[in-house]
């Protein structure tokens, strides 16, 4: 599992970066409309929080459940005794446009990703981690609050890379279904695409759990960049940089004391591939 | 200027070329095959227009879901609408016997139809579902002349591209392009569930066109409008919900 650890020696400028260029360029475009779909989702949920199950639903009828908040439209019986404005118009438009924006990005990404083997070699799970053994292996470490190994800023554990897989064949092309089956045109040339979700009013429930999952991917996936390191994270990221750590691992540190930081390879490297690792006693 | 970066910047270079004529050609042939939304322009207009086109490639002639009699709600919700003004009062006192929908545009015989000569054209009910925005629906039967037969009684002009439509309300119109005009399923509505079209759902008439959103559905129609370019009405952008915010194209 910790194969592939490069040691300093080993790193040069000539290095593969840490993620494709193709990664990280699809990875932000990502990122923004997945914040435009989520603004855009929570208003448009906003003018009415209430959620049904089958073909139809509406205020006159029983809800499966209620968000409660109060609604940008006067008829929702929400309990609350005033009106949120109207965001619809300009969030329904960008609601669209990022989906447009991020199903070809997606396309794109994964023809590519088929193409070059980036899911063969990065996402899907090394033979010897494809056990249950290897996967609570992962947790353990995390409920335990260890830092992430060196080898997790060159590639990814099992557990990230389950869940990546998740997030990019499960989770997204769920939504996208769940979301092309809100669509009164796009149903009636392919009407199974709601049928078979249980009609309208589950595929908007599906929908909306389903944007919860991607949301609470969001928060754990960052949490966890800022744990294992933001700067060097985003920096791989953003610019592809290798580096191992760059900052301390602050809130373990609450519990295990401060780590030794020394540097590593400094001055055997060119200037802008400074790098830094954490003591991991 | 070495030799890796050169051929990087020729390969980038084609490549920014290749789209940007693609993107060109996909613009003249979605202009040409009417693919483009009358609210195109704006940061949201790349978005409108490939749901716009794509859908009108993929939904041309597509007939939007029926539903069986079982499936009627029994619990139709009807939207908040504004206070009626003096002119649909005055029509509601007189049981709207003196309601008229005129014909008017690129049209060859223009007409101003009673609710009666309405009722003579073949009628058409279909059980289909209204979707709001919102979030709601609910299904219901909804009976009436389709609206083709009204449009080609008029005799309709080739050149027609879109219909405008307008209820008795001020500043509430819209427009559908010819695929939803002519399509079966888009319907005069003067009935619902076996009766007449309540006030609340659009009575006395209601123009349904079930493959869009709630929306466009306008209430209490008063006439219709064949034209060949939607620049003329209201700011230019199809119809009043653009210049409030809202798309033209509801099919999403």
């Amino acid at each position: 599992m910790l194969s592939g650890v490069p040691d300093a020696a080993s790193l040069r400028n000539s290095d593969p970066p840490r993620h494709a260029a193709f990664v990280r360029v699809t990875h932000w475009i990502t990122t923004i409309c997945f914040f435009a779909l989520l603004i855009s989702g929570a208003e448009i949920v906003i003018s009415h929080p209430r959620f049904y199950w089958g073909e139809t639903g509406n205020d006159l009828t029983t809800p499966l459940f209620k968000i409660p908040i109060p609604a940008s439209r006067n008829l929702v019986p929400t309990g609350y005794g005033y009106v949120l404005p109207d965001q619809n118009g300009w969030s329904r438009y960008l609601h669209f446009e990022a989906a447009w924006a991020v199903v070809l990005t997606g396309l794109v990404y994964t023809i590519w990703g088929l193409w070059t083997g980036h899911f063969r070699s990065n996402l899907f799970p090394a033979p010897a981690d494809r056990t249950w053994g290897a996967f609570w292996g992962v947790i353990a470490k995390h409920i335990r609050l260890q830092r992430p190994d060196q080898a997790e800023a060159f590639s990814y554990n099992v557990v990230q890379r389950a869940s990546y897989l998740i997030v990019i064949f499960i989770l997204f092309p769920l939504v996208i279904w769940t979301g092309l089956a809100l669509s009164p045109a796009f149903n009636s040339a392919v009407p199974a695409a709601v049928n078979v979700l249980g009609g309208r009013q589950s595929a908007r429930t599906l929908h909306f759990f389903l944007s919860a999952f991607l949301l609470l991917f969001l928060i754990v996936h960052v949490a966890m960049i800022v744990l294992a390191g933001f700067p060097s994270r985003m920096r791989a990221m953003i610019t592809g940089t290798r580096i191992i750590h760059y900052r301390r691992f602050v809130i373990p540190s609450l519990f295990f004391g401060r780590g030794n930081r020394f540097l590593l390879g400094r001055g055997s490297d060119s200037g802008d591939r400074q790098r830094t690792v954490e003591d991991r006693t | 200027m070495n030799k890796i970066s050169r051929r990087k910047f020729v390969t980038a270079g084609l490549a920014a070329t290749a789209g940007m004529s693609g993107v060109a050609v996909a613009a003249t042939l979605a202009k040409r095959y009417g693919l483009i939304p009358p609210d195109s322009g704006g940061i949201y207009g790349p978005g409108e227009t490939l749901t716009y086109a794509a859908q009108r490639l993929l939904t041309r002639h597509s007939l939007a879901r029926e539903f069986p009699r079982s499936m009627i709600s029994k619990a139709p919700f009807a939207n908040e609408i504004a206070p009626f003004n003096d002119a649909f009062k005055h029509h509601q006192s007189s049981g709207f016997a003196e309601w008229r929908l005129s014909v008017d545009g690129m049209v060859a015989r223009p007409a101003s139809l009673s609710m009666s000569d309405l009722r003579s054209f073949p009628v058409r009910n279909q059980i289909t579902e209204v979707v709001c925005e919102e979030g709601w629906s609910y299904i219901a039967e909804w009976i009436g002349a389709p609206l083709h037969e009204v449009l080609n009684a008029a005799g309709i002009l080739p050149q027609a591209r879109y219909v405008v439509y307008f209820s008795v309300e001020p500043d509430w119109w819209e427009s559908i392009d010819m695929a939803d005009a002519l399509h079966p399923q888009t319907l005069l509505t003067y009935a619902m569930n076996g009766g007449d079209l309540p006030v609340s759902f659009g009575g006395p008439l209601r123009l349904r066109v079930p493959r869009q959103l709630g929306y466009k559905s306008v209430k209490f129609i008063t006439r219709l409008t064949a034209t060949d370019s939607l620049k003329r009405f209201g700011k230019g952008l199809g119809s009043a919900s653009p210049e409030g915010g809202y798309a033209w194209y509801a099919g999403i």
